[in-house]
């Protein structure tokens, strides 16, 4: 499914997220923003939209910073 | 029964109301496996104690039992009759999910109310042909027309699916929906058919009677959980499946040490003053089955500390220690049986008698296959990629 077609709160997971892709779609994230997710952020939630993965990345930058 | 026999049913605790259903389960273990048959007497015996609907709240005419009361039980049972025991697990984890997801919705919660008055037997249709035991994917859809649905759906195994009273069914949400975008919905029997695909003849676990079916069924609409099956399988069938089964597990495990244990007793009577040398081995099996316990006793826990806190119960770290306990005591069961075996020797390799541990250990065989252990570490081995192992010793 191409990203464009999604909303920033569309469910990532109606649209056919697996568990599997999520990890992988986290270790993608990790790679382009350089930086690690906390055990705390590894939860369905994290990663259930465009908006929700954009705000946890930001508060992973926040606390690095 | 009636509603004061039923309040009177209720004064004792589950666990005591258990011990006559446990004592039909033993006495007809052997005859159900050998015929592969539903065990009718047992489950008989589960109902008339009042057992079906422990785990519902009071307000919905249940109990409230705990998830450690359910597993216990499923212990005492699997000790008794593994058949039986996974038969009354597998109705536990459904209705767990009516429990967990299913108050906020007046007809599960009336539902609920019969389950615990007409103690139904609830079945599960959760694996598709096709699909095979990935529960997280369907290819089948529901197809609403006006307040009503219909679905069919090549279920590949339905245990006692011809002896539930109720199936719950997943499927996708619709015909355009992902195959992981599912709903689960409660089908009573007589809203449903059944055709018959594939008998079950299987190695162990004979009674269970998994087979499998095309399912028809047509039903209103509000019998579908207003939650997405994904949070039901991830908030409560995950965590409840592999505890109850585990139990289920660890019971089979107990009496084939305690088998194991008496046999070995009578021969040291017949040689007083010398220890038998297996009487070792016995002791390196109690290691196990302590490890096995301590397993189970702490994922209850685990999960009763994770249920308060969604965040918990959806977080990764989670999911794989529940896996965990998925493998770590499936494996468990088939080590301990086998060295039950090794201990009672021919007497144990041997069909019927008391010291036969032979049924134990085909039984525990279907511990690994049932959601296959390969899988579940395959799906594991994606998440300890990232996951950091908790390693703090207090909880």
């Amino acid at each position: 499914m191409p990203a464009e077609t999604l909303s920033a709160n569309a469910d990532l997971y109606d649209a056919g997220l697996t568990s599997f892709a999520s990890v992988q779609l986290m270790l993608g994230l990790e790679d382009a923003f350089d930086v690690e997710f906390p055990e705390h952020m590894l939860n369905r939630k994290t990663f259930s939209s465009i908006a929700a993965i954009e705000n946890s990345i930001s508060e992973i930058m926040r606390a690095a910073a | 029964m009636s509603n004061a026999s039923a309040k009177i049913a209720h004064l004792t605790a589950p666990r005591q109301r258990l011990a006559a259903a446990l004592e039909i389960a033993r006495l007809h273990a052997d005859d159900l496996d050998r015929q592969g048959r539903f065990p009718h007497e047992a489950i008989e015996g589960l109902k008339k104690a009042r057992l079906l609907g422990v785990m519902i709240p009071a307000e919905c005419g249940g109990e409230g039992a705990s998830l450690a009361d359910v597993v216990d039980m499923c212990g005492a049972l699997g000790q008794a009759c593994a058949s039986t025991a996974m038969i009354f697990a597998m109705h536990h984890i459904k209705v767990s999910s009516l429990v967990t997801h299913g108050l906020d919705s007046l007809w599960h919660r009336a539902f609920m109310k019969r389950v615990a008055d007409e103690q139904l037997l609830v079945g599960s249709a959760t694996t598709e042909g096709g699909i095979g035991g990935d529960v997280r994917n369907s290819i089948c859809a529901i197809d609403r027309d006006g307040d009503e649905f219909t679905l069919t759906k090549a279920a590949n195994v339905i245990s006692y699916g011809l002896n539930a009273d109720a199936i719950m069914v997943t499927a996708r949400r619709n015909a355009e929906a992902a195959s992981s975008d599912q709903v689960m919905a409660v089908v009573e029997r007589n809203q449903y058919t059944l055709e018959m695909t594939i008998p079950w003849d299987t190695l162990g676990m004979r009674g269970t009677c998994s087979e499998g079916f095309l399912l028809k069924c047509k039903a209103p609409s509000n019998q579908i959980f207003p939650h997405a099956f994904a949070e039901i399988a991830a908030q409560s069938m995950l965590a409840m499946s592999h505890l109850m089964w585990a139990g289920v597990w660890f019971g089979i495990a107990a009496d084939a040490t305690t088998r194991a244990q008496n046999y070995l007793r009578a021969e040291a009577r017949k040689k007083p003053g010398s220890t038998p040398p297996a009487a070792v081995r016995l002791a390196e099996t109690f290691v196990l089955l302590q490890e096995m316990k301590s397993v189970i006793m702490t994922g209850i826990a685990g999960y009763e500390h994770a249920k308060l806190n969604e965040d918990i119960l959806s977080s990764v770290g989670f999911s794989i220690s529940m896996n965990n306990i998925k493998i770590a005591t499936s494996q468990a069961v088939s080590d301990i049986v086998r060295s039950a075996m090794m201990i009672t020797g021919i007497s144990g390799y041997r069909t019927g008698g008391k010291f036969s541990v032979s049924r134990h250990m085909r039984d525990s065989l279907s511990a690994a296959i049932m959601v296959n252990n390969d899988r579940i570490i395959a799906n594991t081995s994606n998440l300890t990629l990232v996951s950091k192992y908790d390693t703090n010793l207090v909880a």
